[in-house]
């Protein structure tokens, strides 16, 4: 047991806890929005710290330099994704989880709104037949 | 060290499971294409891990790089096409 197994087998068990985190956080947390917080950071942080540990205990190496840019692009490619898709659920209005009273009828429980296109032309046919 | 990889895989792939039920059983379709894109991440991972195992790592990273890229572009394109196509989502 050499000093670079022990803070490599370190970083690795951080990186296992911190994805067990992000793992218990995707069945628990109540919302959708919740759910983008529990994989765009746990899931990062637990992914860069276990190829971290690995890229030590493979030491200075072609390999360990390859495993640095999955770490970096990991990095970016992770929360960016969680970005898209979580700007993508808003604009197609999918309603934040609250714990306040539902004050419209629409509001009764988290989930889609009803789409404005149908409101329009039902609204528009309507007016057609009176 | 090296009996120690087994573990961590497994452990990896034991947590795949909580992300499985979220798209089997997510309420919205955004639920579902965030947890395959978290199922993707942690299957860099075991294929990294597994490599270390079987001592074959220089051939494994090439498909791992492959593999993280297409699951980043995969996400990207449906976030994309959702954007679009916005009253149409339910």
């Amino acid at each position: 047991m050499t000093v670079q197994i022990i803070i490599a087998a370190i970083f690795i068990v951080g990186g296992l806890f911190f994805l067990f985190v992000s793992s218990l956080g995707i069945i628990r947390m109540p919302d959708f929005y919740t759910r983008c917080h529990a994989i765009g950071k746990s899931e990062t942080l637990g992914s860069m710290l276990l190829l971290f540990g690995l890229a030590v205990f493979n030491g200075l190496d072609t390999n360990s330099l390859k495993l640095l840019s999955i770490l970096v692009f990991i990095a970016l490619a992770n929360s960016t994704a969680t970005h898209i898709i979580a700007r993508a659920a808003h604009r197609a209005g999918l309603r934040p989880w609250s714990l306040r009273k539902p004050q419209k009828v629409q509001d009764v429980r988290p989930g889609f709104v009803i789409a404005k296109k149908e409101t329009v032309s039902a609204k528009f046919t309507q007016d057609n037949k009176i | 060290m090296n009996g120690l990889f087994p573990v961590v895989a497994v452990i990896l792939a034991l947590l795949m499971l909580p992300a499985l039920y979220r798209v089997v059983k997510g309420p919205t379709l955004f639920d579902r294409i965030i947890a395959a894109g978290m199922m993707g991440t942690n299957g860099v991972l075991v294929m990294v891990v597994l490599g270390f195992y079987y001592e074959r790592i220089d051939m494994i990273l090439d498909l791992a790089i492959a593999y993280a890229l297409l699951n980043f572009i995969g996400t990207v394109a449906i976030g994309k096409y959702l954007e679009k196509h916005r009253g149409e989502v339910k």
